[in-house]
C-alpha cells in the first residue's frame, strides 16, 4: 500500500486540517471548560423557538447561546479558509434530496444517540469513553454499509 | 457566560471550521469516497483531532484549577444504553446517505457550498422530530 493508493488526493491537507480541529476544541476546553461537539447545537436552538419539553431542559437552554457562537464561528472559520487558500469549493452534486433525507436521518440518529462524528468521534474518543468508541464503530459499519448500498443501486 | 468565553467560543469555532474546509470535509463527495474505501483522508482528519484533544483533555484538568475564563470543566455526557448504539447506528445510516455530518453541514455555508443547506435544514427537522418522539422523558 503506496500513499498514493490510500491517499489518492494527497495527505497533509487532510492531516492538517484535522490538527486544526483538535487545536479548536483543545482551546475551548482549556479557556472556558466546555466540551466543542457539535450536535447539541440543533437541539439547543431549536430551543429558542419550540416549548417541546425535551427541549426545554436546563442543558439545552443553557447552552443555546454559545453553540450558536460556537456555530457562526464554524461558518465564519470555513469562509477564512477558503479565502485564504484563494479557490473555491467545488458545490456538490450530490442531489438535494438525498442531502435531506440523509440530513433528516443523521439529525435523529445523533440526537437520539447524543453525540455524532465530533462529539463521539473528537471528544469521547479523546476521553477514551467506551460509549462513544462503541458508538464510533456502529456509525463508520452502518455509513459504510449505506453508502455502498446507495453506489450499488446507482445513486450518487 | 462572560464576554472573553464567548469571543474565544467564536475563535475555537472558526479553528473547527477551518480544519473542517482545509480537510474538504465540507465535501460530502470526498466523505463518501472514504466510506466507499477509496480514500482514506477522513481517518487523518479524525487521528489528528483526537490525538490533540486527548492531549488537552487529559493535561489541561490536571495542569489547571480551572480554564482560563471559566469556573470549571465540563464533563461530556457518556451512558452506554440502547439510544447512544441504536442512534448512532441511524446516524450512520444518515450520514452514508449524504456524506455529510453536522459540522460539515454548518460550516459548508461559510465556503459556499449551498446545497448543504438542504442537510442542515434535514438536520434540524431530524433533531425536532427526536425530541418530541423523546416527550417529557428528560435524558
Amino acid at each position: 500500500m503506496t500513499p498514493e493508493v490510500l491517499f489518492p488526493l494527497g495527505w497533509k491537507h487532510y492531516l492538517a486540517g484535522g490538527l486544526l480541529i483538535g487545536l479548536g476544541v483543545s482551546a475551548l476546553y482549556v479557556t472556558t471548560g466546555l466540551i466543542g461537539s457539535i450536535s447539541s447545537f440543533f437541539s439547543s436552538t431549536l430551543s429558542w423557538v419550540s416549548r417541546a419539553p425535551f427541549l426545554q431542559q436546563a442543558r439545552f437552554v443553557s447552552a443555546r447561546a454559545w453553540r450558536l457562537v460556537y456555530a457562526i464561528g464554524l461558518v465564519a472559520g470555513a469562509l477564512a479558509c477558503s479565502v485564504l487558500l484563494g479557490e473555491r469549493v467545488p458545490v456538490t452534486s450530490i442531489p438535494l434530496w438525498q442531502l435531506a433525507i440523509g440530513g433528516f436521518i443523521a439529525g435523529f440518529g445523533a440526537r437520539l444517540s447524543s453525540g455524532c462524528t465530533s462529539g463521539h468521534g473528537i471528544c469521547g474518543m479523546a476521553l477514551l469513553q467506551v460509549p462513544s468508541i462503541l458508538a464510533v464503530l456502529i456509525f463508520l459499519t452502518t455509513a459504510m454499509l449505506t453508502a455502498h448500498l446507495v453506489r450499488a443501486l446507482g445513486g450518487a | 457566560m462572560n464576554a472573553r468565553s464567548l469571543v474565544s467560543v467564536f475563535a475555537c469555532g472558526a479553528l473547527f471550521g477551518a480544519g473542517l474546509a482545509l480537510s474538504t470535509m465540507i465535501r460530502p463527495e470526498v466523505v463518501l469516497s472514504f466510506l466507499r474505501w477509496s480514500d482514506f483522508g477522513l481517518l487523518l482528519v479524525l487521528g489528528g483531532a483526537v490525538t490533540v484533544t486527548m492531549a488537552s483533555y487529559w493535561i489541561a484538568p490536571r495542569l489547571l484549577k480551572a480554564p482560563l475564563f471559566a469556573e470549571a470543566f465540563s464533563a461530556h455526557p457518556s451512558d452506554l444504553n440502547a439510544r447512544t448504539l441504536g442512534g448512532a447506528a441511524i446516524f450512520g445510516i444518515g450520514w452514508g446517505l449524504c456524506g455529510v455530518c453536522p459540522g460539515p453541514a454548518i460550516a459548508g455555508l461559510g465556503a459556499g457550498n449551498w446545497p448543504l443547506l438542504a442537510a442542515l435544514a434535514g438536520m434540524f427537522a431530524g433533531a425536532y422530530v427526536q425530541a418530541l418522539a423523546a416527550g417529557d422523558a428528560p435524558h
